[in-house]
C-alpha cells in the first residue's frame, strides 16, 4: 500500500544541513497496523509528512496504492491527498467550526455535494461516538473528543491510508487506550491500512502488526512486533522494549554477591517467553529435573496481538555443571536466554 | 459665547453624520483592498502557502513607504488624483479618497498580523486534506482569524477618525471643518470642546463595538 524507497530528506537550514531523513526504504502492506518507533528528532515526523508530501523529500520515491506521490503535479497531488488521511499530535481543528463542520470541512475541499456529505458526517460521527457533540465546538471538548474528531475528518473522504503523527501523545494512558482501540476498530472494518509514528511503545505493543525502529534518520529495525519485543536486534530496540516491559534489572540486583557455599555458584538469567510457552510450567519443571535452585526476582507477562509475552528474571544457584544443562534444557525449549552475570 | 441653539445642534449633528459617513466607507474600501494585499503579505512569506519572495519583498517595501508619509503630507500630495477620480478636492466624498489610500497600508499590516496568529498545524491539516491556497485562505485563515480581524477594523476606524478630523482642516468637511471654522477661527471655543466630546463618544463607541462582536465570537468558540 505504501512502498518507499531510498528516501532521504535534507532540510537546510542557514549555515547548516539537517539529514532528517538517511536513504529509508520501508513497506507497509494494505490492511495493516504498522508503527514507527523512534525518539524524539529520529525523523519520524518528517517521514509521515514526506508520505503526503507536506514536506518534499530530498531524493527518493513514495508509492502509495501504486501512485507515486512525489511525481504528481500540484493538482494531482491535492487530490491525491484526499484519499491520504492525517491525525495530529495536537489535533489541529478549526476552532471557527463546530464539530460537525470540522468534520464537513475535507468533503468542502473536495467538492462533495451538500446532501451527501451531511449523511456522510452523520455516519462519521456515528463511527467515533460523538454524534451528540455535532454542535458544539473543539473549545468545549476534552482531548481524546477531540481526536475523536480529528480521526472522523481524516476519514471523511474514504482515504486508502490513515497517517498519524503522534495522536496520542498528548492525551492520558487511559484516553490513549481508548483511541488506540479506535483505531484498530476502524482499521478492522474499513480495511483502512494505518502508518502511525510514536514514541511510545505501548502504543505499538497495543496495536500494530508491524514495527519500524527509526533511530538517527535511519531504520534500525523492522519486523513482526512480537519478533521485535522477543527478540530486539539493535540497542534502540532493546532500549525502547525495556521502557514498557520493565526489563531493566536494579543495580542491586546485578552486584549482589551471594553468599555461595562449596561448589555452588549464583547465575542471574533473564527468559523471556513468546506465545505458547509462556503457560508451560518451565520453571518447575527444570528445578524439579536439575538439581537447581531458582529465585524469581522478577516477572512481567503481556499480551502483544493476542500473545502472551513476557520475561522471568530468575537466579539460579546450583553447581556449575548442573547450572549449564539446567540452561540448555530451557534453551531446548525454545526460550530466549540471557545470562545478566556470569562468572 | 453662543447659546447651544437648534443651529448649533443641527450643524453639529450633520458634521458627526459627515465624519461617520467618510469613516464607514473609507474603513470599508481600504479592507476591500487591505484585506487582500495582507493576505498576500502573508501567504507569500517564506515557507507559507503562496511562497513568493519577490511579490512580498516589493509589496513589503510599497507598504512601507506608504505608512512612513505623514497624512498631512499624503492629503496633499493626493490632491490631483482625488480630483480625477471625484471630480473635486474639497468636501466630504472627496476626503474619502486620501483617506482610504492612507489606511490600506495599515490594514494590510493590521491584517498580516493577525493571520500570522495562527496555528501553522491547522494550515497543515487544511494541505493534508488537499486544500488548496484559495480554500486555506477562505475556510482557514480568514475565519480562524475573525476575532482578532474584527478588533482590527475598529483600530482601523477609531484611526480614521482621527485622519478625517484632519482632512476636515485642509476643507473634508465633517467635525474636522465644525472645528476649525467655528472653534478655531471664530474663537467659538465650545464648538471646539463639542466637536471634542463627539470625537470621544465615537472613538469610545467604535471600540465598544469592536470588543463587543469579537467577544461574541470568541465566547461562541469556548
Ligand atoms: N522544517 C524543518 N527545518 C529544519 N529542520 C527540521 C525541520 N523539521 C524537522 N527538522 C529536523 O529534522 C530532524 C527530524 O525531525 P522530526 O522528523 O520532527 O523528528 P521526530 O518526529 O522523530 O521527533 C530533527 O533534527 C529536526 O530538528
Ligand atoms: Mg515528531
Amino acid at each position: 500500500m505504501i512502498v518507499i524507497k531510498n528516501l532521504t530528506k535534507i532540510y537546510t537550514a542557514p549555515g547548516q544541513e539537517i539529514r532528517a531523513l538517511d536513504n529509508v526504504s520501508l513497506s507497509v502492506e494494505r490492511g495493516e497496523i504498522f508503527g514507527i518507533i523512534g525518539l524524539s528528532g529520529a525523523g519520524k515526523s518528517t517521514l509521515v509528512r514526506c508520505i503526503n508530501m507536506l514536506e518534499k523529500p530530498t531524493s527518493g520515491q513514495i508509492i502509495v496504492d501504486g501512485q507515486d506521490v512525489t511525481a504528481l503535479s500540484s493538482r494531482e497531488l491535492r487530490s491525491a491527498r484526499q484519499k491520504i488521511g492525517m491525525i495530529f499530535q495536537h489535533f489541529n481543528l478549526l476552532s471557527s467550526r463546530t464539530v460537525f463542520d470540522n468534520v464537513m470541512f475535507p468533503l468542502e475541499i473536495a467538492g462533495v455535494p451538500r446532501r451527501e456529505a451531511v449523511r456522510r458526517v452523520q455516519e462519521l460521527l456515528e463511527l467515533v461516538g460523538l454524534a451528540d457533540k455535532a454542535k458544539a465546538y473543539p473549545g468545549q471538548l476534552s482531548g481524546g473528543q477531540k481526536q475523536r474528531v480529528g480521526i472522523a475528518r481524516a476519514l471523511a473522504n474514504g482515504p486508502k491510508v490513515l497517517l498519524s503523527d503522534e495522536a496520542t501523545s498528548a492525551l492520558d494512558p487511559q484516553t490513549t487506550r481508548s483511541i488506540l482501540g479506535l483505531l484498530k476498530d476502524i482499521n478492522r472494518r474499513l480495511n483502512l491500512t494505518i502508518l502511525l509514528i510514536t514514541h511510545d511503545m505501548s502504543v505499538i505493543k497495543e496495536i500494530c502488526d508491524r514495527v519500524a525502529v527509526i533511530d538517527n534518520s535511519r531504520i534500525v529495525e523492522v519486523g513482526d512486533v512480537l519478533e521485535v519485543f522477543s527478540n530486539p536486534r539493535t540497542p534502540t530496540s532493546r532500549n525502547f522494549i525495556n521502557t514498557v516491559m520493565n526489563r531493566d534489572i536494579p543495580e542491586e540486583l546485578l552486584h549482589r554477591s551471594r553468599p555461595v557455599e562449596g561448589n555452588t555458584t549464583a547465575r542471574l538469567i533473564r527468559v523471556t517467553f513468546v506465545g505458547e510457552s509462556a503457560g508451560e510450567p518451565v520453571i518447575s519443571s527444570m528445578v524439579q529435573r536439575y538439581d537447581v535452585k531458582a529465585n524469581i526476582l522478577y516477572g512481567n507477562i503481556d499480551r502483544i496481538k493476542g500473545k502472551p509475552f513476557g520475561n522471568l528474571t530468575l537466579e539460579l544457584l546450583g553447581e556449575p555443571a548442573l547450572l549449564e544443562e539446567a540452561l540448555n534444557y530451557l534453551r531446548g525449549l525454545n526460550l530466549e536466554i540471557e545470562v545478566l552475570n556470569g562468572d | 459665547m453662543i447659546e447651544p441653539n437648534t443651529w448649533f445642534v443641527d450643524k453639529l449633528l450633520l458634521a458627526t453624520w459627515e465624519t461617520l459617513y467618510m469613516v464607514l466607507i473609507s474603513t470599508f474600501f481600504s479592507y476591500l483592498f487591505g484585506l487582500p494585499l495582507g493576505v498576500i503579505l502573508v501567504t507569500t512569506s517564506d515557507g507559507h502557502i503562496l511562497e513568493n519572495r519577490g511579490v512580498n519583498r516589493v509589496l513589503g517595501a510599497v507598504v512601507n513607504a506608504t505608512r512612513s508619509i505623514p497624512f498631512i503630507i499624503f492629503l496633499i500630495l493626493l490632491i490631483p488624483l482625488t480630483r480625477l477620480i471625484v471630480g473635486t478636492s474639497i468636501g466630504t466624498v472627496a476626503s474619502i479618497v486620501p483617506l482610504t489610500l492612507a489606511a490600506i497600508p495599515f490594514v494590510a499590516r493590521l491584517v498580516e498580523t493577525s493571520l500570522k496568529e495562527i496555528d501553522w498545524g491547522l494550515i497543515e491539516a487544511a494541505l493534508s486534506m488537499g486544500a488548496s491556497a484559495w480554500q486555506v485562505i477562505c475556510k482557514v485563515l480568514i475565519p480562524e482569524a475573525k476575532p482578532s480581524l474584527i478588533l482590527g477594523v475598529a483600530i482601523t476606524a477609531i484611526s480614521l477618525v482621527g485622519y478625517s478630523a484632519m482632512a476636515g482642516i485642509v476643507g473634508g468637511g465633517g467635525l474636522g471643518t465644525l472645528a476649525y471654522y467655528y472653534g478655531y477661527q471664530r474663537y467659538e471655543t465650545p464648538v471646539m470642546w463639542a466637536t471634542v466630546i463627539v470625537l470621544i463618544i465615537l472613538v469610545q463607541g467604535i471600540q465598544m463595538l469592536g470588543d463587543t462582536l469579537a467577544a461574541k465570537v470568541i465566547n461562541k468558540r469556548r
